[in-house]
């Protein structure tokens, strides 16, 4: 079920939340909105589930009008950061409660709860309450409770955002799988660039109130259409006044042509990727510009025998220079 | 009081293959469980110590008395106090008022920390100093407040002296903060995002309140009314003086005891006062139980 986002803008006071974005969102992908805090992401998202009018403009899903469907009809399900647990409900009471509000016969709800709890491997928690569950099984419990009413569109607010790392990386992984298997259209939010790169079909890169590019991970990465895109998808450093990512420079020695040469200032080893800091110079040896990030991993290092205060050109691998716009 | 000894694994063991270990595992929790019985460091023995103490010579202590010197004179005393007319109707009219008030506290009350707690509008911060006014005014300066607004010289009009009323309204004046007091803090630590999942899953406003927020909120509603009764069963300074203390009309129990006393029967006024500790007892289960039901049922 797509979603078609038209001319919709959103103020708080004076603060511009959101100003004119048009997006359209294709049915059954997995697309992320990606962007810095504050840079209006949540805010169109939960335009998108009606628990925020637009200011202007309109919001169809599924080709149909839903700008002035309130929340409650709107048949979206919403998976919020810190869970939003029915503290008092049992798990399987929060998981039913869309249904049992729906008036759906017992035996019916009793199935689809015991479905979805299978889906999310919760049905051995389904009476304990969720103040018993870890973060990562309440969030679990969340997105059952959700995708038990069916809905036309499943949108996640900062889903992992309040979870440890481990459980943020498993979580990952599992709403990649599980997408897989329901195929029901998930709009997630997001400011960790990994995250969205690493799950999602399609990005949209919103920051400001404004959607800065639209693609693929891979259209993204390799093709940012602007200095913002580039800079928040991944690292970035300068060689040579052109932007670069840091695994996209190569060390050769010195005396090569043509390359950019320098010193050695730093080298940080974080687990399987050796981080080295090289301070350029000109041909006649004094420094210039600033210096220059470049990764390596770690048997590339170790055969290069990098020490610090070592001299070594450095040059672009081929093709990867990002032209600058 | 239950008191909580550490969870053995009772239920935990699976391996029925051996029954020695089976009977070995059977025996090792109840032998753990008499140990944590007593765990008690020095200090906390201390301090368990002057816990006991505190609590016997304030409270359990005085109460026990009140109970021997009610049951001293017999039963007969007992049922002759009980039995006189007026007692009964003073102490009919204080169960009454003080229930009508405990009611209305817990819906005014609530309503009142909602709008403390979910809107914004000047003056809020002053509303929220005058809410506990009533609270820490010295009961018989209330009484005078009281007077002086509804009484015979009511400058607006309204004058309800020396009528149930004035039992009624003198309650529902001290009683005020009490559910607001005990209803705002859960009901800050209630996220909005709840109410906002519960609308998406489609549930209606009405839905939302009855099956989200209202259960939230049972527990702490019950304990500010429970709080709120058992002040309003005991209250004397703030009603003496507008109600007039008539009997049959408007006197309540406290006053009743207090006359009692003046006479020197003691065994009437603990009589009255065993009765109305029975009945706060009845009042703090009943709401207990009714919390705990509605937790439970959600």
């Amino acid at each position: 079920m797509s979603i078609e986002i038209r001319d919709t803008a959103k103020n708080f006071g004076d603060f511009v939340a959101l100003a004119d974005i048009n997006l359209s969102i294709p049915s059954g992908g997995l697309t992320a909105l990606l962007g810095p805090s504050g840079g209006g992401k949540s805010t169109l998202l939960r335009i998108i589930a009606g628990l925020e009018t637009p200011d202007s403009g309109t919001v169809e899903i599924d080709g149909v009008d839903a700008t002035n469907v309130p929340a409650q009809r709107r048949g979206v399900g919403f998976v919020f950061q810190h869970y939003a647990a029915f503290k008092h409900m049992s798990v399987a009471k929060n998981v039913a409660f869309g249904l049992e509000i729906r008036k759906q016969p017992k035996d019916e709800i009793a199935q689809r709860v015991a479905d979805m709890l299978k889906l999310v491997h919760l049905s051995q928690f389904a009476d304990r309450l969720p103040s018993q569950l870890s973060g990562g099984q309440r969030q679990r419990m969340a997105l059952a409770r959700a995708l038990a009413i069916e809905p036309k569109v499943l949108l996640l607010d900062e889903p992992f955002g309040a979870l440890d790392a481990k459980v943020r990386k498993e979580l990952r992984d599992w709403l990649r799988r599980l997408h897989d298997e329901v195929h029901v259209t998930t709009v997630f939010v997001t400011h960790d660039q990994e995250e969205a790169l690493e799950v999602a079909d399609n990005i949209v890169v919103i920051n400001n109130g404004r959607v800065e590019q639209v693609g693929t991970p891979d259209d993204l990465y390799d093709n940012p259409a602007n200095e913002f895109v580039l800079s928040f998808l991944g690292p970035i450093t300068t060689l040579g006044g052109a932007a670069i990512r840091p695994h996209d420079i190569e060390v050769v020695s010195p005396t090569v042509p043509d390359v950019v040469t320098g010193e050695i200032v730093r080298i940080t080893r974080i687990g399987f990727e050796v981080r080295v800091v090289v301070q350029p110079f000109d041909t006649a040896g004094r420094p210039v510009d600033d210096q220059v990030t470049v990764t390596l991993t770690r048997s590339e290092a170790r055969e290069l025998g990098l020490t610090a205060g070592q001299r070594i050109g450095l040059r672009p691998r081929e093709g990867s220079l990002i032209p600058a716009r | 009081m239950t008191s909580t000894t550490t969870n053995s694994p009772v239920g935990g063991v699976t391996d029925t293959a051996d029954s020695g270990a089976l009977r070995a595992e059977n025996k090792s929790p109840r032998r753990r469980v008499k140990q944590s019985r007593h765990n008690l460091t020095r200090p906390a023995g201390i301090g368990l110590g002057i816990t006991v103490v505190w609590f016997s010579l304030l409270v359990l202590i005085p109460l026990t008395l009140v109970i021997i010197q009610a049951v001293e004179g017999g039963w007969d005393n007992f049922t002759t106090t009980l039995s006189n007319p007026q007692t009964a109707a003073a102490i009919w009219l204080t169960v009454r008022q003080a229930f009508l008030v405990t009611v209305l506290n817990a819906v005014a009350g609530t309503l009142i920390a909602w709008v403390l707690v979910r809107d914004n509008f000047p003056g809020k911060r002053a509303l929220e100093v005058i809410i506990d006014i009533p609270f820490a005014l010295p009961t018989i300066v209330a009484g005078l407040v009281l007077l002086s607004t509804y009484g015979p010289r009511s400058p607006i009009g309204i004058d309800i002296a020396n009528t149930e009323h004035s039992v009624f309204l003198a309650l529902l004046f001290v009683t005020l903060p009490f559910v607001v007091r005990t209803v705002q803090p859960v009901l800050l630590e209630l996220e909005p995002e709840v109410e906002e999942a519960a609308q998406s899953l489609g549930a209606s406003k009405f839905q939302t309140w009855t099956k989200i927020v209202l259960p939230a909120l049972v527990p702490a509603i019950s304990a500010g009314a429970t709080l709120a009764f058992a002040r309003g069963i005991s209250e004397y300074g703030s009603l003496v003086l507008l109600s007039g203390n008539l009997p049959f009309k408007s006197e309540v129990a406290a006053v009743r005891i207090f006359s009692y006393i003046e006479n020197d029967n003691v065994g009437a006024a603990a009589s009255v006062a065993l009765v109305l500790l029975v009945v706060a007892l009845i009042a703090i289960v009943i709401l207990d139980l009714i919390s705990r039901k509605v937790a439970r049922r959600g």
